[in-house]
């Protein structure tokens, strides 16, 4: 079923803003390509924006400092390069020449002090936190930026590759004060058209962006469709080019048809349960209380049997909080396989009273239902009683958020840098830590690996804090997602990164 | 008539007002804290503090109240939090989409109720009143978001005959336009159709009962104008006041139908909003679609009154 019948493809030229009488010839037809994405925006500003949804169209928005490869090797974008002193608390930014922004302001060190200024000091800032640690910064040349930390910060880098290291204007921020997210002006290679909330984000190919020979499609339409079976059918029927987060178990229609393609990337983040160990009334019951109690549940528990049930085998077991693929793994800590008679030694020897009888609550979504009706399936074998509560997923994470809960399932959209997937969860004073678990000599590992410069230092800091965490069970970490994006033949040169981000460098389309 | 209108519409100013209160009260009851839910993953307890002080959230509820209700009389309808646009303009952006949608999609059900009705009931006991019944009970029964994927695989997957979900505004292309609304205004027409046929049926049933219809049989007019100006005049008043009831449902939003083929109106943006605790917008979209009911009963009741004179003194 190639090309489209008159009605279709007068709607798309009226898309696309061709006439149809005129016929476009195809050496001067505009390229645009239309992505399908799972949830429409919040606002499109880098400093209020904290949505995954909304960084996938920062990618065509909104350069950063820094950019990760696949390998998630840090590599350059708006900087050319960076220093770090021997004390590791400066460090000094080269920006790149010649860049600049869509309103033809220049982008250079000024800029990226007022950024990352407006980043530390704007109302609401979701990027504060990101980068607190810089003391000040100072323009030392047009093109050299030092950064004084307040204390060494090993992943300070790693957040100039997301939405801390986007540079905006500063002349159209300072007019736009709060709602420059409305029209966004950066140094991307895309500008923004319009926007129609839930409906399109259109943004078109920015002339004098800096690496302009990568970018060879005119237009893009990023449009939300929220319901997988709709994205799914719309890239079957040709409305879209490319669909971000197919379902799982849709990706053997995607493999059977042959226009179309599959990119399969492993995620930074992770899925598992939060167990509430310190937080409330509710912490008090014997998971909480009782180590061996969490031991026997995880024991209880085969990850491979999840993969395979809930998720066709297509994602990838993991226990820690970076997935078995990550260079920060711990092999010294392999996934455990499950084990019943060793989950009921354990539980005998807790001492506790069989059925050991937990709430587990999840948001309320297909996924997540099944993995839980898994979990307690399996945990029945080993003598719990778990309850299953479905809770929609704002109330949910209120009830985390307070310690109404006993047993979380739920996940993490994972950061470049390890330490953005666990500090603000397992240390003390982490805004996330809902199980309030805390061990002091975790805090101090984890505050030695932030400090710390070189892989091979960080890493085994984090197999003393990987030990300490698994132990206590604080968290039951599951499985790790894969980002399924399914794209046109007609799409060439889409390659994935572990973020997720769609990237539109070097595509084209035929 | 002048004093009729002036007491009708001096009693559409405590009724908006309970109607205020009680869109901002239920919303109220919903768990889960805007704030928290704005902050999604990105947790930061000094950021959430500063939402909640920049949206008066860390206010006591009647506060929260006057502050918004100062602003709607002044007709400004709030800040979306979750996309820093005025809600009045998300309102004004949407209502076009919603109106349309609305429009065709009782065409649909009239073209298809209407004649179905006179057929069934004209036919009573035959086969076209078993099937057009048949087709009524399948209106009524079949979920929209289901058919709406089974015409979205059909008419877009398999025949590649008309875009499968999105939006194209009238300005950008007539046709597209058309195009983009056909399936789900078909989805949403059919049920409304069904109810429709049934209520066409069993008014055209009685009318044709009545003493009327006879002396006009028995005056020699023939059958079908006796069905068309005798009968179906006077079973059409029932019909259209349903058609109004239905008309006003649709522009609340077609929530599940508007989900699935993405059409960007009011039923997405209150769904969306509702799941965001997007307070502002929430309230917004819910008093426009009260205001419009009110207002749209308002001149039902004028129209009744016009004709009716004893309404107008409200001694009936």
């Amino acid at each position: 079923m190639d090309g489209f019948p008159m009605l279709k493809a007068a709607a798309l030229a009226a898309l696309l803003g061709v006439g149809v009488a005129a016929g476009p010839t195809a050496a001067t037809a505009q390229t645009t390509l239309r992505i399908g994405l799972a949830e429409d925006p919040d606002v499109l500003d880098p400093t209020l924006a904290r949505t995954f949804v909304g960084r996938i169209v920062f990618a065509s928005l909104c350069d950063k400092l820094f950019d990760i490869d696949a390998n998630l090797k840090i590599i350059p974008q708006l900087a050319t390069g960076y220093e770090i002193s021997d004390d590791n608390k400066t460090i000094t930014l080269k920006l790149r020449p010649g860049v600049i922004f869509h309103d033809g302001e220049k982008m250079d060190a000024e800029a990226v002090k007022y950024s990352l200024n407006r980043h530390l000091t704007l109302k609401g800032s979701f990027r504060r936190s990101e980068i607190n640690v810089i003391s000040a910064i100072d323009v030392v040349d047009p093109l050299t930026v030092k950064l004084s930390l307040s204390v060494p910060f090993a992943p300070l880098i790693a957040q100039f590759t997301d939405r801390a290291g986007m540079i905006v204007s500063p002349k159209a921020a300072e007019a736009a004060g709060d709602k420059f997210g409305t029209n966004p002006v950066c140094a991307g290679p895309f500008r923004l058209v319009e926007r129609v909330a839930q409906d399109k984000i259109v943004v078109e190919r920015f002339a004098n962006y800096w690496n302009k020979e990568a970018i060879k499609i005119d237009r893009i339409v990023y449009q939300p469709i929220p319901d997988s079976t709709v994205r799914l059918a719309n890239i079957q029927a040709g409305s879209l080019d490319l669909i971000e987060r197919v379902s799982a178990t849709d990706l053997d229609t995607i493999r059977k048809n042959n226009r179309l393609k599959l990119s399969i990337q492993d995620e930074i983040g992770y899925q598992g349960m939060t167990i509430n160990l310190a937080n409330g009334e509710r912490a008090k019951g014997v998971l909480g209380q009782n180590p061996k109690v969490r031991e026997a549940l995880e024991a209880a528990i085969d990850r491979n049997v999840i993969n395979q049930v809930a998720f066709n085998g297509e994602f990838l077991p993991g226990n820690q909080w970076v997935s078995p693929v990550h260079p920060f793994y711990q092999q010294k800590f392999p996934v455990p396989p499950r084990d019943v008679k060793k989950a009921q030694a354990l539980l005998k020897e807790a001492g506790v009273t069989l059925p050991v009888s937990f709430t587990l609550m999840f948001p309320n979504n297909p996924d997540q239902r099944q993995v839980a009706e898994i979990i307690q399936s399996m945990a029945a074998e080993a003598g719990f009683d778990i309850k299953l509560e479905a809770a929609e997923f704002a109330s949910s994470l209120q009830r985390s958020n307070k310690g109404d809960f006993e047993a979380y399932l739920i996940g993490w959209s994972g950061r470049t840098d390890p330490d953005g997937n666990i500090y603000s969860f397992e240390s003390c004073k982490g805004g996330q830590n809902d199980g309030r678990h805390c061990n002091p000599a975790l805090d101090k590992a984890l505050d030695a690996a932030r400090a710390a410069s070189t892989f091979e230092e960080r890493k085994k800091l984090y197999e003393e804090a990987t030990g300490l965490v698994l132990a206590a069970r604080s968290h039951v970490y599951l499985y790790h997602r894969k980002w399924f994006v399914a794209y046109t033949n007609r799409l060439q040169g889409f390659t994935q990164v572990p973020d997720g981000l769609i990237r539109v460098q070097g595509l084209t389309l035929n | 008539m002048s004093r009729y209108l002036l007491r009708r519409l001096l009693q559409i100013v405590p009724t908006l007002f309970v109607v205020s209160i009680l869109i901002f009260g239920l919303q109220q009851l919903l768990p889960g804290d805007p704030a928290l839910i704005m902050a999604g993953e990105e947790r930061d307890p000094i950021a959430i503090q500063e939402i909640r002080e920049q949206y008066r959230l860390d206010q006591p509820l009647p506060v929260q109240y006057v502050y918004w209700l100062a602003g709607v009389v002044q007709g400004d309808l709030g800040q979306s939090m979750r996309i820093k646009r005025p809600v009045g303009e998300l309102v004004l952006e949407k209502l076009p989409v919603t109106l349309e949608l609305a429009c065709l999609a009782i065409l649909i059900a009239l073209v298809i109720g209407i004649p179905a009705g006179i057929i069934s009931a004209v036919f009573r006991g035959s086969i076209w009143d078993y099937g057009a019944n048949l087709l009524a009970l399948w209106g009524i029964s079949v979920p929209n978001f289901w058919l709406g994927i089974l015409m979205i695989f059909l008419f877009s997957v398999h025949l590649g005959w008309l875009p499968a979900s999105g939006y194209v505004s009238p300005g950008e292309s007539l046709i597209g336009n058309l195009a983009s609304l056909v399936m789900p205004a078909f989805v949403l027409g059919t049920g409304v159709s069904a109810v429709m046929m049934r209520h066409t049926r069993a008014a055209m049933l009685q009318t044709l009962g009545a003493d009327y219809v006879r002396t006009a049989r028995a005056k020699g007019v023939g059958e079908p104008g006796v069905i068309i100006r005798h009968a179906l005049r006077n079973a059409l008043t029932p019909v259209i006041t349903l058609g109004a009831l239905e008309f006003g449902t649709l522009l609340s939003g077609a929530v599940l139908t508007e989900q699935v083929f993405s059409i960007p109106g009011f039923g997405k943006l209150v769904v969306d909003a509702v799941f965001n605790r997007d307070y502002a917008v929430v309230q917004g979209v819910v008093l426009v679609t009260a205001s419009a009911y009110i207002l749209l009963n308002l001149l039902a009741d004028l129209a009744y009154a016009l004709a009716n004179p004893r309404l107008r003194s409200g001694t009936t």
